[in-house]
């Protein structure tokens, strides 16, 4: 029989406009396409050392070591992941004394890292909480947080967070936000190094967020994306989950190892909801992976065996501990070194706020124009939203970078 | 799948309440048997239930090759152990693109092919349904039987679907009449979910020239072939041969979505390596494509893990590494070519009732066997033998040694009044 070719005239295809990406990944391009010998990358979403190299932890490798050796298979694990992971992220995003007396009431699924945690704690939510709850997300926040909550069918609204002008939380704008918010909301919290602008909260504002969540039965979904890379200490960086938890509040909580394992490569993270039971739990389990199911079905098992050993050997996670602390202190050295470079060199700014915020990210106010010119002229790369990274810096470009940022605001009002 | 009913009249948020109304959802049909196989002391139990190959021995097989490449892998120092770019690592994407559409394929070189590498199977065909739902939503039909998943898959992508008349219970072969005629009704612009090669559950697949009958009715409706591959190398013992379909649809000139996976064919199953394939007709609305399936992915996972797809680019773009890959392939998939023979002779020896001769004609790694769920039910719980209640059977579970065991459980129910 004769089957004549398909001649289209249209394409199926014409109709699809050009999709809009978050400002990250185009930097990343750039950057790498420019051969000027004193380049600077400070849109890197992954820690560097003081060489400006990637790091690949002496712990993660060890315990990589440890797992080759079991000559494990390549089965399916189930479809909620490798359950002695689940375990481990728990234990140390919960802490060990609410780990030992709550663990058979936490309903926990591994994810693929925290945008996964995210997306799969949005759909379960879409599906059981009363239609028309919202979720509120603070201004600023991850570009996709807003974009996964519509892709799960939920509304999300912005609360505020960041003050442009003081460069701190707007904690009186926060409060007021969130206690106008209809009771039953779901709140979006960085646990700590909050992405993209380097504020984070303090217990004593915690305490009160702690409050109006009791009062206003708010479902509160933490984002902990850098634990122990924030202050080089896991439990003060979980110090806001340490607190709900302890309160009795039920949380939702995405955990994610791409950064302090510098795992970013393999996608381990972890989603864990808080229940009443352990009843309670295995339903909620089982609808995770009714959900996960026709996501991935089951998650990858690399990153996620690798986590488990580095948490559960005594001798890695101490060496663990100590790399943490490492790349944590390099950070916090080189905010403080940025703010005096700049202090030093004259400018008319107040760059303090680097120093007294936390993580790898930094919100600088420097606008379009100023972006363009320190890409075109110093070869400087930072984000689309004036955010730079941390981690791009470094003792041989500080100084660089700091007469760069000079000269291109000394005249400005940023 | 219903909307979860409240329990009470009205939801009552208190801080102790917020799960209350939720009710515990089925296990899953594939993976609970699986754990329901795993919970069974019988020393007798046989586990024909995952599609997850077994040694002869009863046990999981790492392939070679992938064993000597993750050792390469782990230990090259050079390597970016850093996110993968969203829509993956371009080796490994071109390298899916040879297998599925050939090594010289018009279409990669012209650039209509967008590829992603997707979380398996099911991460390729979520990938390429939220897709479809963006941005040419449309009626999905998929086969009558087909995998579990892949109505779920579809139904939370937020798409209708329908099914077409697949399987024929009385010749237990592919329904060509059935299939082209209900396709002939569908809405043009409907989407077609269509198995690439060993079609599960059923084993059974189209000929070349019921092929070219079903590329026929999609392009009098304009329907969009979606192609799910995840058994290539599983069929004919041909890798090309199993994806005749993919590469005749191609030249006829479609514009297409195609899921891959290398779960099975490279035992990769923990390690979610796969691709979607979009095809479309010149380069610069590929650009388009692959910047909106960017996002889909963005929102799923923002880009996937590493290990699986730098294995198995290593395998697709090395010549001595893919001739090994090839020649193991062979050796498993022949294994359970064996098996089917075997079990059929058993079930000939023992004169069981009925007639068994699918289970050689058909193809891939299951059987569709034609019982019933009562009579699986009664095969798992009192024979201890694992199988889908659909009487789907995967033949890569069976062994020379537990072959007599399964086709003497399998008389004793067909007998039993």
């Amino acid at each position: 029989m004769l089957c004549f070719k398909v001649i289209r005239n249209f394409s199926l295809w014409s109709s699809v406009p050009l999709g809009q990406l978050d400002p990250m990944s185009g930097v990343v391009a750039q950057y790498e396409a420019d051969d000027f010998p004193q380049k600077v990358n400070l849109g890197v979403n992954t820690y560097r050392d003081n060489n400006g190299n990637p790091v690949v932890l002496e712990s993660v490798t060890k315990a990589l070591q440890i797992v080759r050796e079991k000559k494990l298979d390549n089965e399916y694990p189930p479809i909620e992941g490798l359950q002695s992971f689940i375990e481990a992220a728990i234990k140390v995003g919960y802490g060990e004394s609410y780990y030992a007396k709550n663990s058979k009431n936490i309903a926990g699924c591994q994810v693929l890292s925290g945008t996964g945690a995210v997306r799969l704690g949005f759909e379960f939510l879409n599906k059981f909480v009363p239609s028309g709850t919202k979720v509120f997300v603070p201004n600023p926040t991850k570009n996709i947080h807003p974009i996964i909550a519509k892709m799960a069918g939920l509304q999300s609204q912005e609360y505020r967070y960041f003050d442009p002008i003081t460069r701190q939380v707007d904690f009186s704008g926060l409060s007021e936000d969130l206690y106008s918010a209809p009771n039953g909301s779901i709140v979006l919290l960085h646990a700590c190094s909050h992405n993209p602008t380097g504020c984070d909260l303090e217990l004593y504002q915690w305490k009160q967020i702690l409050d109006l969540t009791k009062q206003k039965q708010i479902l509160p979904f933490f984002d902990m994306t850098y634990q122990g890379f924030t202050s080089g200490d896991l439990e003060k960086d979980a110090q806001a989950i340490r607190l709900f938890t302890e309160a009795g509040v039920p949380i939702i909580l995405g955990q994610s190892f791409d950064k302090n394992m510098g795992l970013s490569g393999q996608r381990t993270g972890c989603l864990s909801l808080v229940c009443s039971n352990e009843k309670e739990k295995q339903i909620v389990v089982s609808q995770l992976n009714l959900i996960a199911r026709s996501l991935w079905s089951c998650p990858p098992v690399h990153g996620a065996r690798i986590v488990e050993t580095v948490l559960n050997n005594p001798e890695i996670f101490q060496l663990w501990l100590s790399e943490l602390r490492i790349m944590a202190q390099r950070m916090k050295k080189m905010r403080v070194s940025f703010t005096k470079a700049l202090k030093d060199i004259g400018s008319p700014h107040d760059w303090s706020y680097i120093s007294k915020q936390f993580g790898m990210y930094s919100l600088t106010g420097i606008g379009p124009a100023q972006i363009k010119e320190l890409v075109e002229k110093y070869h400087i790369y930072l984000l689309n939203n004036g955010g730079i990274s941390i981690a791009g810096l470094n003792e041989s470009n500080i100084k660089y970078v700091a007469k760069a940022f000079h000269e291109v605001t000394k005249h400005k009002i940023i | 799948m219903q909307k979860l009913q409240l329990l009470q009249n009205q939801y009552n948020p208190t801080s102790d309440d917020i799960f209350y109304h939720i009710v515990q959802a089925p296990p899953d049909p594939i993976f609970g048997i699986a754990n329901a196989y795993k919970a069974d002391t019988s020393s007798t139990k046989i586990d024909l239930g995952v599609g997850a190959y077994r040694t002869d021995e009863e046990k999981p097989y790492v392939f070679e090759i992938i064993k000597k490449l993750e050792k390469e892998i782990v230990n090259d120092p050079t390597l970016n152990k850093e996110y993968l770019p969203i829509e993956g690592l371009a080796d490994f994407n071109k390298g899916c693109q040879k297998l599925m559409f050939g090594q010289n394929s018009p279409l990669i070189a012209s650039g209509q092919i967008v590829t992603a590498q997707c979380l398996g199977g099911t991460g390729a065909l979520r990938v390429g349904f939220e897709f479809v739902k963006r941005h040419i939503p449309g009626d999905v039909y998929v086969s009558k039987p087909t995998w579990s998943n892949h109505n779920q898959v579809i139904e939370r992508a937020g798409l209708n679907q329908f099914e077409y008349p697949y399987f024929e219970p009385k010749t237990k072969g592919f329904n060509c009449a059935g299939t082209i005629e209900c396709l002939s009704q569908a809405r043009m612009g409907s989407i077609v979910l269509l198995h690439v090669c060993a079609h599960n559950p059923t084993g059974v697949d189209p000929t070349e020239n019921e092929w070219l009958q079903i590329a026929d009715v999609c392009k009098k409706r304009r329907l969009v072939p979606f192609f799910d591959c995840a058994y290539q190398g599983f069929a004919s013992g041909c890798i090309e041969k199993d994806v005749f379909a993919v590469r005749k649809f191609a030249e006829l000139g479609f514009q297409m979505i195609v899921a891959q996976s290398f779960s099975k064919n490279m035992g990769l199953y923990n390690e979610r390596v796969g691709a979607v394939h979009i095809v479309t007709s010149n380069k610069d609305i590929s650009a388009r494509v692959l910047s909106n399936l960017k996002i889909v992915i963005r929102t799923i996972c923002s880009n996937p893990p590493a290990i699986g797809a730098r294995i198995a680019a290593k395998i697709l773009t090395d010549e001595k590494n893919f001739n090994a890959w090839v020649e193991e392939l062979k050796t498993v998939t022949g294994r359970i070519i064996k098996m089917r023979t075997l079990l059929k002779q058993e079930l000939d020896n023992l004169k069981v009732p009925g007639n068994w001769d699918h289970i050689t004609r058909q193809t891939g790694f299951f059987t569709f066997t034609g019982l019933t769920p009562e009579q699986c039910d009664l095969l798992t719980k009192q024979y201890h033998v694992y199988l889908l209640r659909s009487g789907r059977m995967s033949m890569a579970g069976i062994t020379s040694k537990n072959v007599r065991y399964l086709a003497e459980s399998i008389k004793a129910v067909v007998q039993k009044k």
